[in-house]
C-alpha cells in the first residue's frame, strides 16, 4: 500500500494549513487588531491539527480496509473465476500476483498467478487514487473548518492545548490497551483450548506429548499434562538459577558497597552491568556451545553413564549468571536504604564489619532482598532463549539436573513455530501456557512490589 | 585496681583472632563472588572472540580466469538489467569458472569450489564490465568441506588436497569483507549478516518511531497533569506490570493481534517493530518519569509566574530539560529491544530470508534471530559465523550503552 505516500501528503497539507493560518492571523494584526486572543503560531497549530488528526484517522482506517477491498475487486474480476476453491492454494496465488502487481517481486513462479497480475494492477491503481483523493478531501475539509473559525478573538491556544492534553491522555492509555490486549488474546485462545482439553488434564496431568499432526477433532487430553513443564520451569529458573544467582549476587553487592575501594567499584560495577546487557540469545548460544559440553564431559568423567548434552544444569547455570547483576543491584538498593545509624551503632559496639553486615544490615534489608529475589525468579521463569537453546524439548519429570528437561517458554516456542494450524489444540496450548506464565509472573511481581512498599515505610 | 582484672586474656585474644579471620574470609568471599562474575563474562567474551575471529574469514581458492577465451560476451546494457546474473549464467559463466578452476587447481580441487562461486564472478563483471576483455584473478569461496579440511577437521580424504593447495598458495583463509554485505545462505562459506542487520535497523526504526513519542507523551501526562484517581492508578499499575512481563508474552500478543489484523505481513519489520515498541514503551515511560521528576519545581513555578499556560510550561521548559534523561532511558530500552529474540520468533521472523528487506512490509529477519537460526546449523563453519555475528551484535550494544552513559554524564545536572 502507498501508506507512506498518504503520510507525506498529510504532512504537506498540514504544513500548508499551518502556514496559511498563521499568515491569516498575522493579517488580523496588521489590520489593526493589536491584541489577538492567541499568538499567530497557535492559529497555525490549530489549523494543522484540524487537518492532520482526521487524516491520520482516515489513513489508519484505510490501510486496514483497502487490502480487503482490493482483494474483493480482484475476485470479482472474470480472470479470477477459475481459481481453486481451496483456501491455502488460492491465497498463495493471490499473494504472489499482489506482490508482482505492487512491484515487490519481478516475476511469478506459479503460472496461474500471472493472469491475476493485471486485475491487481487495475484495482491497486483505482484504490490508490481513491485513497489519495479522499485524503486530500478530508484534509481540505479540516483546513476549511479551522480556517473559517479563525478570528481575532478566537482562543486558538486553549483549543490547541485541549487537543494536546487529549493526545497525552491517549498516549498513556496505550499501556492499558496493551495489558488488555495481552489479557484478551491470551484468555480468548486459552478458552478455545480448554474447550478441547479439560483444564484438569492440563494443570494436573503428568504426561506432555502434544502431536500437532493428529486429528484436531479427536483430542487425547492425557497428552496435554503440563506438570512436567511447570516442574522444569521451576527447577531450572527458580532452583538451579537461584542457587547460582542469590549467593553470588548478594555477595557481589555486599563487597561492592561495603568493602571495595571506590576505584575498584567504579570498574567492577559496570562489568557486572555488561553481564546484564548481553542479549539472551548470546547466553543461550554460550550455554549450548561451551557450558553444556563441559558439564557433559564432567559428568562422564564422574561416571554418569547417560549424561545428556542438553541438561537442565547448563541452562540453569547460565541463567543464574545472567540474573547475578539483577539480584546484586536489587540487594545494593535495599542495603543502601538501611539507615546509617544502625550500621554506626553496631560498629560502635565493637562488632566487626562482617558481623555488622550479617547481623544488622542483612536482616534489616531482608524484605527488599526477598522482593528482589522474587523479581529475579519471575524474570528467570519467563526467560526464553537460554532454555530454548540449551534445554531440550523432551518433557521429563525428574530431579536429576543432568537430564534433559523442558520449560513452559520452550514449549510455547516449539508449539508456535511448528507447522500446526491455528485451530489445533497443540498450537492453542501455547496460549494456555502463556496465560499461566503471565499470571505467575504477574503474581510474583505484585507480591514483590507490595513487600518493597511495606519495607520502605518501615524506616521513613 | 589497674592490674587485677586482665581484660586481654588468652581466650579473649583467641576470640578476637577468630573474629578477624572470619572477617577476612567474608571479605574474600565477596571478592570471589565479584571476580567469578567477571570471569564468566570474560570467558563468554573470550569464547565468542576466539570463535568469531575465524568467522570473519573464509577459505578461498585463487582462480585466474581468462574471459577472452570463454564464450561469455554480454554488452554493458544487458549487464545493467536486473536479471544480469541469469543472463551470465545462460551464457555459460558457471562452466567457464569451473573450467578455469580445473585448469588451475586440477579436477579434484575444482570440485571443491563452492557451487555458488560463479555468482561472485558475475557480480564482479556487473560492477566492472571491462573484465570480460581481459584476464583476472579471483579469490573464490571453497566448499565448506574443503574449508573444514583446511582447518584439520572434516573428511580425512580431503586433508591431503587442502594441504597441497595451501602449500602452493592457491588456498588460504582470507579476511572476508563480504560477511558484512551478504545475506543468509545455506552454505556457511556464502553467508553474510547484511540482510539481518538491515532487518534489525528497519525493525528498530519502527520501534523508535512508535515507542519514543508514545512513551514520552505518556510520561509527561502521568508526571505533570494526571489527576490522582482510579484511572491514573490503573495506568500506572499497567505500565509497571508491562515492564516486568516476560518478552515472549509480547510475542503472543503480536501473533494474536497484529498478525490477525495484517495476515499477509508475517515476518515483516513493521509487525516486529510494533511488537517490540509495546515492550519498550514502559521502559521509556519509567525512565522518562524519573527524568521529569529531576527537573526542579522552581523552573515550573518561574514559568507559571510569568503567565505561561501549563502546556507551555511543560513543552517549553520541562521537556527540554528532561530530554537528555529520557534519551538515556530510550537508548537503554532500544538496546534491550535490539537483543530481543523470543517475541520475534513468535511472529514468524525465523524464516529463511536470503535477500535484504527493501521495505517495512517485506519479509525480514533480525540479527539475534539470525544468530539463533545459525546456532541450529550442524555445519562446523556456522559455529564461527554465529560467533562473528554475535561479535557484531555485541559491538552494537556496547556502542548504544556507551552512548547512554556518555549522555548521562554529559547532561547530568545538579540543581
Amino acid at each position: 500500500m502507498s501508506s507512506s505516500l498518504l503520510l507525506l501528503l498529510m504532512l504537506g497539507l498540514g504544513l500548508a494549513g499551518w502556514l496559511t493560518a498563521r499568515a491569516r492571523a498575522w493579517g488580523f494584526r496588521r489590520r489593526g487588531h493589536t491584541r489577538l486572543a492567541a499568538l499567530p503560531s497557535y492559529h497555525g497549530w490549530y489549523a494543522a491539527l484540524s487537518i492532520v488528526l482526521p487524516v491520520i484517522a482516515f489513513i489508519a482506517l484505510w490501510s486496514a480496509i483497502a487490502p480487503g477491498l482490493i482483494d474483493r475487486a480482484v475476485l470479482a474480476h472474470p480472470a479470477a473465476a477459475n481459481l481453486p476453491q481451496f483456501d491455502f492454494q488460492r491465497n498463495a496465488l493471490l499473494a504472489q500476483a499482489y506482490s508482482v502487481a505492487r512491484g515487490a517481486t519481478a516475476t511469478v513462479s506459479l503460472p496461474e498467478a500471472a493472469t491475476l497480475v493485471e486485475p491487481y494492477r487495475e484495482a491497486l491503481a483505482r484504490y490508490n487514487l481513491i485513497g489519495i483523493l479522499a485524503t486530500i478531501a478530508i484534509g481540505l475539509a479540516g483546513g476549511a473548518f479551522a480556517f473559517l473559525r479563525l478570528k481575532p478573538d478566537f482562543a486558538a491556544r486553549t483549543r490547541v492545548e485541549r487537543i494536546v492534553m487529549l493526545i497525552l491522555l491517549l498516549a498513556s492509555l496505550v499501556a492499558i490497551l496493551t495489558t488488555l490486549g495481552i489479557l484478551v488474546s491470551l484468555v480468548f485462545e486459552t478458552v478455545r483450548f480448554f474447550g478441547m482439553v479439560s483444564p484438569i488434564d492440563f494443570l494436573f496431568g503428568t504426561h506432555w506429548s502434544p502431536d500437532p499432526m493428529s486429528d484436531p477433532a479427536a483430542v487425547d487430553g492425557s497428552r496435554y499434562g503440563a506438570v512436567p513443564l511447570f516442574w522444569g520451569t521451576i527447577f531450572i529458573g527458580a532452583i538451579i538459577a537461584m542457587i547460582v544467582a542469590i549467593p553470588l549476587g548478594l555477595m557481589s553487592a555486599i563487597y561492592l558497597t561495603q568493602y571495595a575501594h571506590p576505584s575498584w567499584r567504579r570498574t567492577l560495577k559496570p562489568a557486572l552491568e555488561i553481564l546484564a546487557g548481553v542479549p539472551t540469545v548470546v547466553y543461550g548460544y554460550f550455554a549450548a556451545l561451551s557450558i553444556a559440553p563441559l558439564i557433559r564431559d564432567a559428568a562422564q568423567a564422574l561416571g554418569v553413564a547417560n549424561a545428556s548434552s542438553e541438561s537442565a544444569l547448563a541452562a540453569g547455570l547460565v541463567m543464574g549468571v545472567m540474573i547475578i547483576p539483577f539480584v546484586s543491584s536489587m540487594a545494593d538498593d535495599s542495603i543502601a536504604a538501611v539507615p546509617q545509624a544502625m550500621r554506626d551503632g553496631s560498629l560502635a559496639m565493637g562488632a566487626t564489619k562482617s558481623e555488622t553486615i550479617r547481623r544488622v544490615l542483612l536482616p534489616a534489608a531482608l524484605p527488599g532482598i526477598v522482593a528482589g529475589v522474587m523479581l529475579a525468579v519471575s524474570r528467570a521463569i519467563g526467560e526464553t532463549m537460554i532454555v530454548v537453546m540449551a534445554a531440550s524439548t523432551a518433557a521429563n519429570l525428574t530431579a536429576n539436573p543432568l537430564e534433559a528437561m523442558t520449560t513452559v517458554t520452550v514449549q510455547i516456542v516449539a508449539m508456535l513455530t511448528g507447522e500446526g494450524s491455528f485451530d489445533h489444540p497443540a498450537t492453542l496450548s501455547a496460549f494456555a501456557l502463556g496465560f499461566v506464565l503471565f499470571m505467575v509472573t504477574l503474581a510474583l511481581n505484585f507480591i514483590a512490589l507490595r513487600v518493597v512498599k511495606r519495607f520502605r515505610e518501615a524506616y521513613d | 585496681m589497674t592490674d587485677t582484672l586482665p581484660t586481654r586474656t588468652a581466650a579473649f585474644e583467641a576470640r578476637i583472632k577468630q573474629r578477624y579471620r572470619s572477617e577476612q574470609r567474608f571479605k574474600a568471599l565477596g571478592l570471589t563472588a565479584v571476580l567469578f562474575s567477571v570471569a564468566v563474562l570474560l570467558f563468554l567474551l573470550g569464547t565468542m572472540l576466539l570463535n568469531g575471529a575465524g568467522g570473519f574469514q573464509r577459505a578461498e581458492l585463487r582462480v585466474p580466469i581468462d574471459f577472452t577465451q570463454g564464450s561469455v560476451s554480454v554488452d554493458a546494457a544487458t549487464l545493467a538489467q536486473p536479471d544480469a546474473l541469469q543472463r551470465l549464467q545462460a551464457q555459460g559463466l558457471p562452466e567457464l569458472v569451473q573450467f578455469s578452476a580445473a585448469t588451475e587447481l586440477g579436477e579434484p580441487g575444482a570440485e571443491e569450489l563452492s557451487a555458488e562461486a560463479w555468482r561472485e564472478v558475475g557480480s564482479a563483471i556487473i560492477a566492472d564490465p571491462g573484465l570480460l576483455q581481459r584476464k583476472a584473478t579471483f579469490d573464490l569461496p571453497a566448499s565448506s568441506n574443503l574449508a573444514a579440511a583446511l582447518a584439520g577437521e572434516g573428511k580425512p580424504e580431503l586433508h591431503g588436497l587442502a594441504q597441497t593447495l595451501s602449500s602452493e598458495g592457491k588456498l588460504a583463509e582470507r579476511f572476508d569483507p563480504g560477511f558484512l554485505t551478504r545475506s543468509d545462505a545455506t552454505d556457511p562459506q556464502a553467508v553474510g549478516i547484511w540482510g539481518a542487520l538491515k532487518g534489525s535497523m528497519l525493525t528498530m526504526l519502527v520501534t523508535l518511531l512508535l515507542a519514543f513519542p508514545i512513551g514520552v507523551l505518556a510520561a509527561l501526562y502521568l508526571e505533570e497533569y494526571a489527576p490522582k484517581n482510579r484511572w491514573t492508578d490503573l495506568i500506572e499499575v499497567s505500565i509497571n506490570n508491562l515492564a516486568a512481563v516476560p518478552s515472549i508474552i509480547f510475542g503472543l500478543l503480536g501473533l494474536a493481534v497484529f498478525l490477525w489484523l495484517f495476515p499477509n505481513m508475517r515476518s515483516a519489520p513493521l509487525i516486529g517493530g510494533m511488537t517490540l515498541a509495546l515492550m519498550t514503551m514502559p521502559v521509556i515511560v519509567i525512565s522518562g518519569r524519573n527524568a521529569i521528576k529531576a527537573v526542579p519545581p522552581s523552573i515550573r513555578d518561574g514559568a507559571l509566574a510569568i503567565g505561561a499556560s501549563p502546556v507551555q510550561v511543560v513543552f517549553h521548559h520541562v521537556l527540554p530539560l528532561a530530554l537528555p534523561g529520557m534519551l538515556t532511558g530510550t537508548i537503554i530500552g532500544m538496546a534491550r529491544a535490539l537483543g530481543e529474540t523470543a517475541p520475534l520468533l513468535m511472529i514468524g521472523m525465523r524464516a529463511f530470508v536470503a535477500t535484504p528487506p527493501d521495505s517495512l512490509t517485506a519479509p525480514a529477519t533480525v540479527l539475534p534471530v539470525q544468530i539463533f537460526l545459525w546456532s541450529d546449523e550442524i555445519d562446523r563453519g556456522f559455529v564461527e559465523r554465529t560467533s562473528a555475528a554475535i561479535i557484531v551484535l555485541l559491538v552494537f550494544l556496547l556502542v548504544m550503552n556507551g552512548l547512554a552513559i556518555y549522555l548521562r554524564n554529559r547532561f547530568e545536572k545538579t540543581w
